[in-house]
């Protein structure tokens, strides 16, 4: 299993997310400027301030050179987990349904969150159980998850919203209290939380380990991996679509 | 040549820059005002104005979320809105 971290300039946590994956399978780092994905399995969009946040979060990440490849790599069902600043680029690039607006409270807030795990189908939570509970920080002020109310409602009849906050956890005013949503295939998915700062009991949690040994298990199925409306492994029958469905807005 | 493209949340979304903003003018003395909403002000000179609108949709503005309004100087200098209206007035 080899992971593929993107950094852009303004990328802060391409190290810890390195670090996750490392603890998984192989890891390495993949310059924005560059063409080519090196064979990853898998693409990590990590956390931080892509180009300073300029004009909006992932705006203009989301036209680095190897976002194209990423794209191309998606929509033939490969991996792609967006953290933080991952998530926005990835719902500017309309990989992932939705936008990620200021938080409610106009402040930066850095907090220990519960996540419920809501669907546990998608590529990136096969290791949990729907209903699992994790304990991730989330730290960000550009984290509201809103997009139009028919949206949301497909989101949640497709399966497509993958983690929320926990009851009474929510802080930056997102949509139905969602923290990571997927794309209709279940390969992308994005949450506001980091995981790969809660991957050892040393620093408070390990839960964000599973999203990681998540991909790993797929990258161990490979023709889930190549065939990514492949239901063998989905304990429910597989949505037939990829893409964003209706979410995407370009 | 020169146009401005204004950019602001679309109504019906929460936005709390211009709610906060609202709050501080009465602290100042400054009452009756409602409605406030703060966006972005996109200034450019360009070759073609033809292209704006598709500059505005693919990058200026996130259309799932932002309106936008471009405007193009009059020959007096003065700017005339060519974009879609305010949908609040």
């Amino acid at each position: 299993m080899k992971f593929g971290v993107i950094q852009f300039p303004g990328s802060c946590d391409e190290r810890d997310a390195l670090h996750a994956a490392s603890l998984v399978g192989d890891a390495v780092l993949l310059w924005h400027r560059d063409h080519d994905l090196q064979g990853v399995d898998a693409v990590i969009v990590p956390g931080g301030f892509s180009y300073g946040d300029y004009l909006r979060a992932g705006a203009l990440a989301r036209f680095s050179p190897l976002m194209g490849e990423v794209e191309r790599f998606a929509r033939h069902g490969g991996l792609v987990l967006g953290i933080c600043n991952g998530f926005q680029v990835l719902c500017e690039a309309a990989l992932l349904p939705g936008a990620l607006l200021p938080n409610t409270s106009l402040r930066f807030v850095c907090r220990q969150v519960e996540l419920d795990v809501v669907n546990a189908d998608t590529k990136w939570t096969g290791a949990c159980e729907r209903g699992d509970r994790l304990s991730i920080p989330a730290k960000h002020q550009t984290g509201r998850y809103w997009a139009p109310d028919p949206v949301l409602d497909e989101l949640e009849a497709n399966g497509q919203v993958v983690l929320r906050y926990a009851t009474g956890n929510g802080f930056n005013g997102s949509a139905r209290d969602i923290a990571g949503v997927s794309n209709r295939a279940g390969n992308v998915v994005g949450l506001m939380p980091h995981p790969e700062h809660a991957v050892d009991p040393l620093t408070g949690s390990a839960d964000g380990l599973r999203l990681f040994e998540s991909a790993a298990l797929i990258a161990a199925h490979p023709t889930d991996f190549t065939e990514p409306t492949s239901p063998s492994r989905l304990r429910r029958p597989a949505q037939a679509s990829a893409g964003t469905g209706a979410g995407g807005h370009r | 040549m020169r146009a401005r493209v204004l950019i602001r949340p679309k109504a019906g979304i929460l936005d709390p820059q211009g709610q906060a903003v609202e709050r501080a003018l009465p602290a100042l003395g400054f009452e009756g005002v409602r409605n406030v909403h703060v966006g972005r002000l996109v200034e450019l000179d360009v070759e073609d104005p033809a292209q704006l609108p598709a500059m505005c949709e693919q990058l200026l503005a996130n259309p799932l979320v932002e309106d936008f309004q471009i405007q193009r100087p009059d020959a007096d200098g003065s700017h005339q809105n060519e974009g879609p209206d305010d949908p609040r007035g």
